[in-house]
């Protein structure tokens, strides 16, 4: 597979080069599909203003780990941090870019968006088949002012490996010690119960068509596509609903000072902070090839965070603070440098 | 041979033929080069596919293939689901495709008017011609949601509360499943046996039927005792070419089949073929990992089942001995 890995590398990257010859502005960068939108608004927008083009292909974050690591890609994309160890082995600098947000959404006759409250032992419960009805007692006493149905629950979730599974299951295992032991973390798991659907259009599509169903999708998606949320409990035990402030407070009370950026946002303290909130990373090697190349993919996102944050509200995502942005530039000069040992930004 | 008997000697005539004998041997070799090729990259890939999967069956031993646990997280994997699923999706969709290609066929060949049955026989060809993510996402969006709000309902009120075969048909109408996949499987399947069936049912001589005719038997009567036990051997053949094909299904399965791993009594409940779980688990497996063996493995688990299948068909086309 690793010989397949590269001849498919070298050819997107061959690719790249023939592109780059003609035009030196070019950068190339592959994996997770969760951010996928924004990056391509962003290379968009930057090639009318600074004269990068950016060639993100969304082929998934296990693809994007593997990309960086054989160096067949400017800069690989992840949605899980990779682990410290294997950043070290493989000489790659991980900083986050923007953040993303996901809901739990319903279909309940008669429930509408943002009616329903939830907590997330209650969702771990549900997707490990232990609560089977919607009329279950835990269920109803939450929600007294709804008249919840003698309906089965029909859990969804997605079939492919993938980022987003990742964020819900970390959230999943943070609330739920039955889950962390059972189940675990990881792009994809062993699902104790329910239905799996490709990709987030999938999920939303089976969650529509099936009476009694539950899904977890990117608040992106569910606003795009009208779908009906749930109201989550927040580690300080308020009911919020999936709102950019209450993402925001999140981003707010999350510690970035973990190693390689790799902060947790899941289940942060705050009275109003969402639950389900995570970064989506960069993996940048540091002891790059191509000195310009690497250089032109950090001053991509410099610009990005300069002037891309309205863009990425636009498309739902969550903008990193500031501070966050400035530790980002500050470790791009320190830590990647050329052949020559010289910082390449 | 007596060939120089025949033609007569003289430059006009031997010029062309030396020419001829020279393309003849380019084209010979050309031949035998694109055979021998064949069999490289057949026997390349199979044996890619094994080294790519042999940690995993190091790892699991050849209990990787009763296994019944695909847990990614604690990277320990089995194939039983997956090669269950596969299995039981294929039949289920041979069960519901042979009796209708039969009946395609056999209007095709005996009982439509002579100007319908091109018409009708072309566009099942074209049928067999459709991309298999248009079935998918027909499956997707027009059947599963009738399935889920009619028909599995339905189902599930009246039969699956019966006992003894209720937990056949129990569970949340999700609409998607291991029925709903074997159903999508068999439309796609349905032409390629009723193309291979018309066609076999062609090649009884005309004469074993007026017979048959003649001596007052109806046409079921000469369907049976005639026309089946005459075409027997190309017929199964051409259902195991449909088998093959809906072993190997991928991507209108994935859209319906509910991608769970787990096996389960009811047919409405969701499962996973080999195929779908690969090219779902594909993107996210990282280089080196066990997981990506275990997919490798898969295929070649696939690769092998499927070459079961096919040489079984091949033996049964095979032409009967002393014709």
């Amino acid at each position: 597979m690793n010989r397949l890995a590269i001849l498919l590398g070298v050819a997107v990257a061959s690719i790249g080069l023939a592109v780059g010859a003609a035009s030196a502005q070019q950068i190339t960068g592959a994996g997770a599909s969760f951010p996928n939108p924004v990056y391509q608004k962003w290379g968009e927008a930057a090639q009318k203003a600074i004269g990068l083009q950016l060639n993100y292909q969304s082929v998934g974050s296990g693809a994007g780990m593997t990309q960086a690591r054989n160096r067949t890609v400017d800069f690989g994309a992840s949605d899980a941090p990779m682990s410290p160890a294997l950043l070290a082995e493989h000489k790659l600098l991980q900083f986050p870019t923007v953040m993303g947000s996901l809901v739990a959404i319903v279909n309940i006759p008669g429930v509408d968006d943002n009616q329903m409250k939830m907590t997330g032992e209650l969702l771990a419960d549900i997707y490990m088949g232990k609560i089977t009805k919607w009329n279950d007692p835990r269920l109803v006493e939450m929600n007294r002012g709804l008249s919840l149905p003698n309906l089965a629950i029909a859990p969804v979730y997605r079939a492919d490996g993938s980022g987003t599974t990742f964020v819900w299951v970390t959230y999943l295992s943070a609330v739920s010690p039955e889950w962390k032991d059972k189940v675990g973390v990881g792009t994809s798991v062993k699902w104790p119960a329910g239905t799996g659907a490709r990709g987030n259009e999938g999920v939303a599509g089976t969650v529509r068509n099936t009476r009694g169903a539950i899904g977890y999708v990117e608040n992106a998606y569910a606003v795009q596509n009208k779908l009906v949320s749930t109201q989550l409990r927040n580690r300080a035990g308020n009911f919020v609903i999936a709102s950019h402030e209450a993402f925001l407070a999140a981003a707010d009370n999350a510690d970035w000072n973990a190693p390689n950026f790799a902060a947790n946002l899941v289940d942060q303290q705050g009275a109003k902070s969402w639950p389900i909130v995570s970064p989506t990373f960069i993996l940048l090697p540091m002891d790059p090839k191509d000195a310009t190349r690497s250089a032109n993919v950090m001053k991509f996102f410099d610009w990005a965070f300069a002037n891309g944050n309205k863009l990425a509200e636009e498309l739902e995502y969550i903008p990193l603070p500031k501070a966050v942005q400035d530790a980002v530039r500050a470790t791009w000069k320190v830590n990647v440098k050329g052949p020559d040992g010289k910082p390449v930004m | 041979m007596s060939s120089s008997a025949i033609s007569p000697p003289g430059h006009l005539a031997t010029a062309p033929r030396k020419s001829g004998s020279t393309g003849d041997r380019i084209f010979s070799g050309l031949c035998h080069g694109a055979g021998v090729f064949v069999l490289i990259l057949l026997g390349a890939i199979i044996i890619e596919l094994f080294i790519g999967g042999l940690p995993a069956f190091r790892a699991f031993g050849i209990g990787f293939v009763w296994g019944d646990n695909w847990d990614p997280v604690a990277e320990e994997f089995g194939a039983i689901v997956p090669i269950y699923g596969t299995i039981v999706t294929s039949v289920m969709a041979l069960a519901l495709a042979v009796p209708i290609a039969f009946g395609i066929a056999y209007f095709l060949t005996e009982i439509a008017p002579v100007p319908m049955r091109q018409p009708v026989g072309t566009a099942i060809e074209l049928l067999a011609a459709v991309p298999s993510i248009i079935y998918g996402m027909w499956g997707f969006f027009v059947i599963v949601p009738v399935m889920a709000q009619y028909v599995q309902p339905a189902l599930i009120d009246s039969i699956g509360e019966l006992p003894l075969i209720g937990v056949l048909f129990a569970g949340p109408p999700f609409g998607t499943g291991i029925f709903t996949a074997a159903l999508i499987l068999a439309i796609m399947i349905i032409p390629f046996i009723a193309a291979t069936m018309r066609d076999v049912f062609r090649t009884v001589p005309p004469v074993f039927k007026e017979s048959a005719y003649g001596l007052g038997c109806t046409r079921w009567e000469v369907m049976w005792n005639i026309v089946i036990p005459y075409t027997r051997r190309s017929v199964v053949g051409g259902i195991m070419l449909g088998l093959g094909r809906a072993l190997g299904e991928t991507l209108a399965v994935t859209f319906v089949i509910g991608n769970a791993n787990r096996i389960a009594t009811s047919v409405f409940a969701p499962g996973n073929t080999i195929a779908s779980l690969v090219a779902l688990e594909f993107g996210e497996a990282e280089a080196d990992s066990l997981k990506l063996s275990a997919l490798l493995a898969l295929g070649f688990i696939l690769f092998v089942l499927s070459f079961i299948v096919l040489a079984i068909s091949r033996f049964l086309l095979r032409p009967p001995a002393g014709q």
